[in-house]
């Protein structure tokens, strides 16, 4: 039957089922064809801590998120339109996000009696009038699936697990999405599984042939490509770019990278991107603790490799005392905090914003560390090569604030020109610097020290934790001294703010009633608010902080340039301490803490709540 | 192994052969002041370090000592070569970190019986595992030193001091028994006054590939002073040192007693006169590490017979080379990286 084409702006849709159902694989292969068809998208991973929770409870629901339009996308958006659930816990779980009216998919087949009862429905909700509300398609998935993979022979369990392929065919087709990507994937995937490949094939195929054939679905959508800069694109999730950003400043700086890391979620992910890339000289040592991590990459460091290590918050709190010793010893580390919902263990596989102040100040004593924060995903890779570029250039270890949510959410990137990546100088002294003696603790213009690696001839030195004579290195218990040192460590810090580009402004009208300041993963959110508001006549200016220790030179100006000042976190208000603090300006906030990045609607309402 | 071009292959910091070494002791000392109480111990040991690095022909520029936090953390600051002297328990892992990058360098690790076994006993534990190329000295006095006086991992059950006035209730760590169990390629014991035998054992260590562990009996004339007199000083010493040497019958006190096996397979100590001499036990330290082992536990303390000397030695893949093959080997395979090849990976699409 002749199908009409309906043309969107943006949709978005929520694919969710149990952990087993593949729903990541499923959300990320919609993304790849998305993005190949040049929308702009972003993407929300949303899955339990439990590997494998019980089967069918809501405990267990796995989800992925994509938003994507034919103009800029800046959020995985708050309100699926379309939500496939393979089971009724999926359902359960995800219909509350569903915006009233939108479109629900759902695998008829697995709303069986048993099914129902371990998602907690007493009756059917296809059934009772739950889902009156919305447009709900029921598609017999798994019936469909074992008949279009019948022949091949296979089990019925592994034929069973190729559903998500049918719901990835559904919905490519009704969103007019690239098939070829899809099955170049499964050919390279399972190319050597013959077998599994063939049912993959046949299930996506079906899924597709399904809403081409069938009279359920009259509609299809589309959705233009969003104008774009030009250039190559790819769509990158943050872990990887964070990974290619690391690997690409090390090659900047023509210093191996040696990565050290205990394995914690949702930081692993680094972990397996770098050991992939041993051919790029990459060295990456799984440690038997979160300690050791830091101290490997500290000694690899001194030994005159690049030395990086990454954790969530836990593994934070226990590289402490390794940090505060980078801070004496002055050597470039990198320190990757791919920050999760806490405290203690917390929400492990859910993002939240919590470490900055750790960051700043959770070391004993004055223990001063240079801060960058990734914006987007794909700005992990700039994030990565700047961290890397100030521990180099000022010998000092600094934090890089990643988050679950950037981490595992991916969009658009414009691949950049590798000519054009910033030129990073290790600088390694050669010889001595104080007339025939090496002084380890002399400083150059930026006050930084030598970094003098072992093997090289006649600068043989020996430095530590103890508080150092400066100049000399030696140990030192003077009084004097002792502040010297401290005033100088925190200068050099101080002094990277002459290092890095002024704080930017968005304020289209130049004459905005309130600035919104941001920092790390919500700029989608507040772009995506600011807009909404604008378009209302609001006049709203944005700010988003890369820097946060120290902060661009402009920072004070900016933020005492507005009568109102809104700092919206997924925490109970770090940023919105530090600023007050520092600038005494009446900062609101604006927190959340529910393990789910803000939406915009939620900041939309707050900015309107502000401004009246 | 690394070629660093300069004709200098290798990880033991040693010249190579048919070079002649012209180093002395000074060019391992370094300008700072020893700053150790005196008469302790740790002078004993500085010196054979430094005297015995210039007799090997191990280079200062290519060697690196790391300390952690103890009285044996000061020895970094004294030895004129590069040094790091990291934080409480962690030296292994900074050395590993070092060893691992450049496995060009010889890297020393020098510890204390707390700063190893206690606060970083699991560090300890997986650089002997992982047989990183790393010479671990732990100077065992069996006390808490810097911090004055409290027992240690090593202090024998019954201990008074500060922290345990009524005696310690803690039963002590067998280091050498540790790194036994961990496998350690190298694992060796010796005492700090006897300059010949702490110089030929770590000697020994310097010239094995992998890691080292080397248990120093150290005297703390301050805290926890004749500790180890039973088996350190005349005369008693004579009767209580068990001196292993591999292919040799394990004799001791002048020849009268031995290690021997005794029912149910068990090592005992006996007179040499009491057994039959083909049940005194030859000592191998190539052999299974339950003869090691075995030898480990012969005493429960140096206030009885106790053995000293190389317990084991076995060749195994050493961590930094095998992390070097695995670069050339994905080099060899997929090509030195590129980085554009690399960004541009995956589906790309392209606006015009």
């Amino acid at each position: 039957m002749p199908k009409t084409v309906q043309e969107k702006e943006h949709v978005v849709i929520r694919f969710a089922g149990d952990s087993g159902d593949g729903m990541q694989l499923t959300g990320d292969r919609f993304t790849n064809a998305t993005a190949v068809l040049g929308n702009d998208l972003a993407t929300l991973p949303d899955f339990p801590a439990e590997i494998r929770a019980p089967a069918g409870t809501v405990h267990g629901v796995s989800a992925f998120q994509i938003q994507f339009a034919s103009e800029d996308v800046t959020t995985p958006g708050d309100h699926p339109n379309v939500l496939v659930a393979m089971n009724p816990a999926a359902l359960k779980a995800e219909l509350d996000s569903v915006e009233k009216g939108g479109t629900i998919i759902v695998n008829e087949d697995a709303f069986i009696q048993r099914n129902l009862e371990k998602a907690g429905y007493t009756s059917d909700p296809l059934a009772d009038g739950t889902l009156e509300a919305y447009q709900v398609y029921k598609v017999p998935m798994t019936a469909i699936t074992l008949r279009a993979t019948e022949h091949l022979g296979i089990t019925k369990r592994d034929a069973e697990r190729s559903k998500n392929m049918f719901a990835l065919g559904l919905v490519s087709w009704m969103y007019g999405r690239p098939t070829d990507v899809t099955l170049n994937w499964l050919e390279s995937k399972f190319g050597g599984k013959k077998q599994i490949l063939e049912a993959n094939v046949a299930a996506f195929k079906a899924g597709y042939n399904f809403g081409e054939t069938t009279e359920l679905f009259a509609t299809t959508y589309k959705v233009k490509p969003a104008p774009a800069r030009p250039g190559t694109y790819r769509n990158v999730a943050g872990a990887q770019a964070l990974a290619y950003g690391l690997v690409a400043a090390s090659h900047q700086a023509g210093v191996p990278l040696f990565y050290a890391s205990y394995p914690i979620t949702p930081a692993s992910e680094l972990l397996h991107e770098l050991s992939r890339l041993k051919n790029f000289g990459v060295r990456t040592l799984q440690a038997e603790d979160e300690i050791a991590a830091a101290n490997v990459a500290l000694g690899a460091s001194f030994a005159g490799l690049l030395g990086v290590t990454g954790t969530s918050g836990p593994g934070m709190d226990l590289k402490a005392e390794t940090m505060g010793l980078a801070v004496a010893l002055e050597l470039p580390m990198v320190i990757v905090d791919v920050q999760r919902a806490g405290p203690s263990t917390g929400l492990p596989t859910k993002t939240e914003q919590g470490d900055l102040l750790l960051s700043m100040f959770g070391r004993h004593g004055e223990s001063p560390m240079p801060i960058v924060a990734p914006y987007s995903p794909a700005n992990c890779f700039d994030a990565a090569i700047e961290a890397c570029r100030i521990a180099v250039k000022y010998r000092t270890p600094v934090i890089l604030l990643s988050d679950t949510f950037l981490s595992n959410s991916s969009e658009p990137w414009l691949i950049p020109d590798v000519g054009s990546l910033p030129a990073i100088d290790p600088n390694f002294a050669a010889g001595p610097n104080a007339g025939d003696e090496f002084m380890p603790y002399l400083r150059d213009e930026h006050l930084a020290r030598p970094w003098a690696v072992p093997g090289t001839p006649g600068l043989r030195h020996r430095i530590g934790g103890l508080e150092k004579e400066d100049g000399t290195g030696d140990i030192s218990y003077e009084a004097a001294n002792h502040e010297r040192m401290t005033h100088l460590r925190a200068a050099k810090v101080e002094k990277i703010a002459d290092d890095i580009p002024p704080l930017p402004v968005d304020d289209p009208d130049g004459d905005a009633e309130l600035l919104i300041l941001g920092w790390g993963s919500s700029s989608g959110t507040i772009r995506a608010a600011a807009r909404r508001v604008r378009r209302q006549g609001k006049k709203v200016a944005t700010a988003h902080l890369f820097h946060l220790n120290p902060l661009p030179r402009n920072a004070g100006d900016v933020v005492t340039a507005y009568p109102k000042v809104l700092i919206p976190e997924m925490n109970m208000g770090q940023l919105a301490l530090l600023i007050r603090g520092r600038f005494l300006v009446d900062a609101r906030s604006f927190t959340k803490v529910q393990g789910q990045p803000i939406f915009a609607d939620e900041l939309e309402a707050e900015i309107l709540k502000v401004i009246g | 192994m690394t070629d660093r071009g300069d004709g200098h292959v290798g990880g033991d910091g040693l010249v190579p052969e048919g070079v002649v070494a012209t180093m002395t002791k000074k060019d391992f000392t370094s300008d700072q002041e020893v700053r150790w109480c005196p008469g302790c111990g740790d002078y004993a040991i500085l010196a054979a370090v430094q005297g015995f690095m210039p007799e090997l022909g191990i280079e200062p520029d290519k060697t690196v000592f790391v300390s952690g936090i103890g009285c044996s953390g000061r020895f970094t600051y004294y030895m004129d070569t590069y040094g790091v002297h990291g934080i409480h328990g962690r030296a292994p892992a900074l050395a590993t970190g070092i060893a691992t990058a450049r496995p060009d360098l010889s890297t020393w690790v020098v510890t204390g019986d707390g700063d190893a076994l206690s606060i970083g006993g699991n560090h300890l534990i997986h650089a002997l595992r992982r047989n990183v190329n790393i010479k671990i000295l732990m100077f065992n006095n069996q006390i808490y030193g810097l911090t004055k006086g409290q027992y240690s991992p090593t202090s024998e059950e019954g201990k008074v001091t500060k922290s345990t006035p009524f005696g310690s209730v803690d039963h002590p760590f067998n280091p050498i028994a540790l790194a036994l169990g961990t496998e350690a390629s190298f694992v060796a014991r010796t005492l700090d006054n006897d300059r010949q035998h702490l110089t030929q054992v770590l000697r020994q260590a310097a010239a094995h590939k992998g890691a080292s562990f080397v248990e120093i009996y150290q005297n703390c004339n301050v805290f926890n002073d004749g500790a180890f007199d039973l088996l350190r000083e005349k005369p008693q010493g004579i009767h209580n040192q068990i001196r292993l040497e591999h292919g040799k019958p394990i004799l001791f006190d002048e020849d009268n007693r031995c290690i021997a096996v005794g029912d149910n397979g068990r090592l005992i100590i006996a007179n040499v006169d009491d057994v039959e001499p083909d049940t005194i036990v030859v000592h191998d330290v190539h052999g299974r590490p339950s003869l090691a082992f075995a030898l480990a536990h012969i005493s429960h303390g140096p206030t009885e017979p106790t053995c000293i000397g190389v317990f084991r030695e076995v060749e195994r893949p050493v961590y930094g080379e095998a992390m070097e093959a695995q670069i050339q080997m994905a080099t060899e395979r997929l090509g030195p990286g590129d980085l554009v090849k690399l960004l541009n990976s995956g589906d790309t699409w392209t606006v015009s």
